[in-house]
């Protein structure tokens, strides 16, 4: 990398200035991560600094163990000259671009992003900055969401239409973050909302952070079947194609994934519906928020990297790839999973 | 045209049959006269013509999205088909149109005669009025490759839960020669007297395979047996002085196979026959493959017709002077057959099906055991006092194939050789229907000639969908005859079945996807098996 402020190391994003990493892989000391996605948060820093929502999330998922500093957005923490804060990335709750300043260079680290406001996670926040490091999950042209309003009618209504033929509806999403999104758009009127263990702890934490969220209950086995027509269940992506789903017949299966945007891709998958809902930013999404940093270099790390490298080049930015370890949105696994 | 979409939105996302019937259905009872027929048109197989060059469309499409080439071609490769590509790539539509699905076919329709800039002009200026859902099956359209995953029995279903009429009814109605030019909807569903289509075929009866033996049936005496011929299903039809030959596939084939010219003057008015199309020289058979090195030529060279010729294996008779005799029973049928080729002097062009005399199932097995011989597959059982059924319908016409197990499946995955194959996609994944799904079962390595993998990369590499490392997912479209020597339950597998030593046992380029084998017919030879 070619900037003032971060570096490009083995074990990925670095700050000499402040000898801090950002969504660090490998032993660090400090570690500054931007939200709770496995691929982001993960194993092997001495001491942790994330946002205030962000911290019973990981201390759930890498262990009680470790040494944590809550932030709230906007707070300055200051490390050897460098301020540091979090700004919204609106990506998941808790999530965080972060913003790097000393002696008036500013870099943007923004983890991952996306630019609609979901109504849960704080809404993404431009940063005016001379470095952006941004990702491309969704990095192709073939990639524009409708508004969350429309993908909610979608939802809603093939719950309906599921409840009216005395189906189960099964709707599989990332469990931090899709999940409590999808439980945030349903409409509770249609019937009861039952989770998958894996969203049902997420859940919790979240809600005991201050998260409001409609009434939902786990599954268990104790649950009469009969209990489950008309209702909503929403489970993990690992969840599709398992035994654990019998329970539920019949059920119509829908998979709620940026990839689902292609027909293909929804295809490959054995499901019933595919919904085009994503927590990453899309093809326009992407490059307002390049064009709104006014960085002069911008470094692309996980997604369509070369192909979003070379487009950006094209319209007069000093763009890179950057080789990191991050997956963005991937098809099949839970959140938990993509970064084993 | 949102309705239309919509319709194949909705079907895209089901894989159960019940639902689609109901979805089409729905459809049908709604939606605008005209579209129904053109929508009846397309779900049965048929196409329409191709409007553009796809090179042309895709070069002006993509200049109407503003995007680079070079970014339009990434998009293409990440999303593995071209309608689906540029239905996403372009701006969103600048105004929503009500126009119907037979509006736009006419519209492309008048766009023939024009010069290329005036239809690039009107080309864009319909997508500027199509949502991403139109756009795409609006390029369906127009690149003619419009494939909607839903079977003929579901269509019929659909209509004769509509509208009360008889599925075997309807399933005749639809067949033959009929475009939305020259019938309408009302008419075409509900019958009408002044339409004739003397092309019109009757829908095929297929038999069953039986399961374990077959005196299970009941007494010899009830079934008449004869050899399974390996070939091609045919149904030869002279009316009002015409002769026409339709493939199983329900394609009208006539014009490939030019031997049978002689039977227009051979035949009596009003005769309609099922049979075998089948290569024929010197009183006997040629085996599948010969017939294959002429199926899907444009030009018959006098070299292929002397060394492939075929004749007309006929089995049974479903028209006779111009009535429909379908209700009569099969020793009926055949009485009036056999008194139609003495009648007629018949050439070696229509070779009589000929009964096999047995006493026993013990006796007949012996028989089977001499099918190779007699270039066949073994034997056919067909109940003597039953009529000929629509479709496949269980109990009257059985197959008894003799070893090895063979199914037919499709191809959904190709994967590329090593060594010397290593550019080539030898190694491919094939899938039997579970419904309307295609479930994977078995991977074959082996069994098609050199020239024929050729053909099969060439097919991989421009119809991949997706890749996946070294695996493609292809289009499911190519059927091949997997042969295997055992079968046993799995777990391991997806379709709960393992096969043993599965081979290629040859290319059906006659049979469409949808003709395919299904699951079902494999576990039940798995159940057999056991027992």
């Amino acid at each position: 990398m070619n900037s003032k402020l971060l570096k490009y190391t083995k074990q990925g994003i670095y700050c000499p200035q402040a000898d801090i990493y950002i969504d660090p892989w490998g032993n660090v000391d400090k570690a500054v991560i931007t939200h709770g996605h496995s691929d982001h948060a993960r194993r092997g820093a001495k001491k942790y600094l994330t946002h205030r929502i962000t911290v019973p999330i990981i201390k759930h998922r890498l262990g009680s163990d470790i040494n944590t500093k809550p932030v709230e957005y906007g707070e300055v923490i200051s490390v050897n000259g460098v301020r540091i804060s979090l700004v919204p990335a609106g990506h998941i709750p808790g999530s965080a671009q972060v913003r790097l300043e000393h002696k008036g260079e500013v870099a943007v680290v923004s983890g991952d992003y996306k630019i609609e406001d979901d109504g849960f996670s704080a809404a993404f926040e431009p940063v005016k900055c001379n470095t952006f490091v941004t990702e491309s999950t969704f990095g192709l042209p073939i990639y524009k969401w409708k508004p969350q309003k429309e993908i909610a009618a979608d939802i809603n209504s093939w719950w309906k239409a599921n409840k009216k033929k005395g189906f189960a509806s099964v709707l599989c999403g990332y469990s931090l973050g899709k999940a409590q999104r999808i439980i945030k758009m349903l409409d509770t009127r249609i019937g009861s909302i039952y989770t998958h263990g894996a969203v049902h702890s997420v859940n919790e934490l979240l809600v005991k952070e201050g998260m409001i969220l409609p009434e939902t209950r786990l599954v268990t086995k104790e649950i009469a079947k009969s209990d489950f027509v008309g209702a909503m269940i929403i489970a993990p992506p690992s969840a599709m194609g398992s035994t654990w789903l019998n329970k539920f017949e019949p059920y119509s299966l829908g998979y709620a994934s940026g990839w689902m945007n292609v027909r293909g891709a929804r295809r490959w998958q054995a499901i019933d519906i595919g919904f085009a809902l994503s927590d990453h930013a899309d093809w326009p999404g992407l490059n307002d928020a390049i064009k709104n940093t006014g960085a002069e270099s911008v470094y692309v790390t996980h997604g369509f990297t070369s192909v979003f490298v070379r487009w950006l080049k094209e319209q007069g930015i000093d763009a890179h790839e950057l080789h990191t370890q991050f997956k963005g949105e991937q098809v099949g696994t839970d959140d938990g999973e993509a970064g084993n | 045209m949102r309705k239309f979409a919509e319709l194949f939105t909705r079907l895209d996302q089901t894989n159960r049959t019940t639902e689609k019937t109901s979805i089409i259905s729905e459809y049908f009872a709604s939606a605008d006269e005209n579209d129904k027929l053109r929508v009846l048109y397309l779900f049965s197989g048929r196409k329409l013509k191709k409007y553009f060059n796809t090179t042309q469309l895709w070069n002006w499409t993509v200049e109407y999205s503003g995007l680079p080439a070079w970014l339009a071609d990434e998009s293409y490769h990440s999303v593995g088909d071209m309608a689906e590509t540029i239905s996403l790539i372009l701006p969103a539509a600048a105004k929503k149109s009500n126009r119907t699905l037979t509006y736009w076919i006419n519209y492309l329709e008048s766009l023939k005669d024009l010069s290329e800039e005036e239809k690039k002009k009107k080309l864009i200026g319909a997508l500027k009025q199509l949502t991403t859902e139109e756009r795409f099956v609006f390029f369906k359209l127009i690149t003619g490759g419009f494939r909607i995953g839903v079977s003929q029995k579901i269509v019929i279903n659909a209509l004769s839960s509509l509208t009360s009429i008889e599925p075997n009814i309807i399933a005749h109605r639809l067949m033959g020669n009929w475009s939305p030019e020259n019938i309408d909807y009302q008419k075409l569903i509900y019958g009408d007297d002044s339409y004739e289509d003397i092309s019109r075929p009757y829908p095929f009866f297929l038999a069953y395979p039986v399961e374990g033996e077959p005196s299970g049936l009941g007494t010899p005496a009830e079934w008449q047996a004869e050899w399974k011929w390996d070939g091609i299903r045919g149904q030869v039809i002279k009316r009002k002085g015409e002769l026409f030959v339709w493939s199983r596939g329900e394609e009208l084939v006539t014009d490939k196979f030019p031997e049978f010219a002689e039977l227009t003057e051979i035949l009596p008015e009003g005769t309609v026959l099922d049979g075998e199309i089948i290569c024929f020289t010197e009183g006997k058979p040629l085996p599948f493959n010969v017939l294959q090195t002429r199926i899907g030529r444009k030009n018959l060279t006098p070299k292929i017709l002397n060394e492939a010729p075929v004749s007309f294996i006929v089995y049974d008779i479903m028209e006779f002077e111009g009535q429909d005799i379908r209700d009569l029973s099969l020793t009926e049928r055949r009485k009036k057959l056999d008194k139609l080729l003495v009648d007629s002097s018949v050439s070696n062009i229509l070779v009589p099906s000929p009964v096999i005399e047995y006493n026993s199932w013990d006796a007949l097995k012996k028989i089977r055991e001499g099918s190779r011989e007699n270039v066949s597959e073994g034997i056919m059982l067909k109940r003597k006092d039953s009529p000929y059924g629509v479709g496949r319908k269980k109990g009257d016409w059985w197959k008894w194939k003799i070893d090895p197990f063979t199914v037919d499946a499709v191809m959904i995955y190709a994967q590329k050789g090593h060594g010397r194959r290593a550019d080539l996609f030898t190694d491919y994944t094939f899938a039997l229907w579970d419904g309307d799904k295609l479930v994977t079962f078995a991977k074959a390595y082996s069994g098609l000639t050199n020239e024929e993998i050729k053909e099969v990369d060439a097919f991989v590499k421009s119809h991949t969908l997706e890749k996946f490392g070294p695996v493609r997912t292809v289009k499911p479209e190519l059927v091949f005859e997997i042969a295997f020597e055992g079968i046993s339950e799995s777990k391991r597998h997806k379709s709960g079945v393992a096969v043993r030593f599965p081979r290629i046992a040859r290319w059906r380029k006659d049979k469409k996807p949808a003709e395919a084998d299904t699951l079902e017919n494999i576990k039940k030879l798995l159940n057999e098996n056991k027992a």
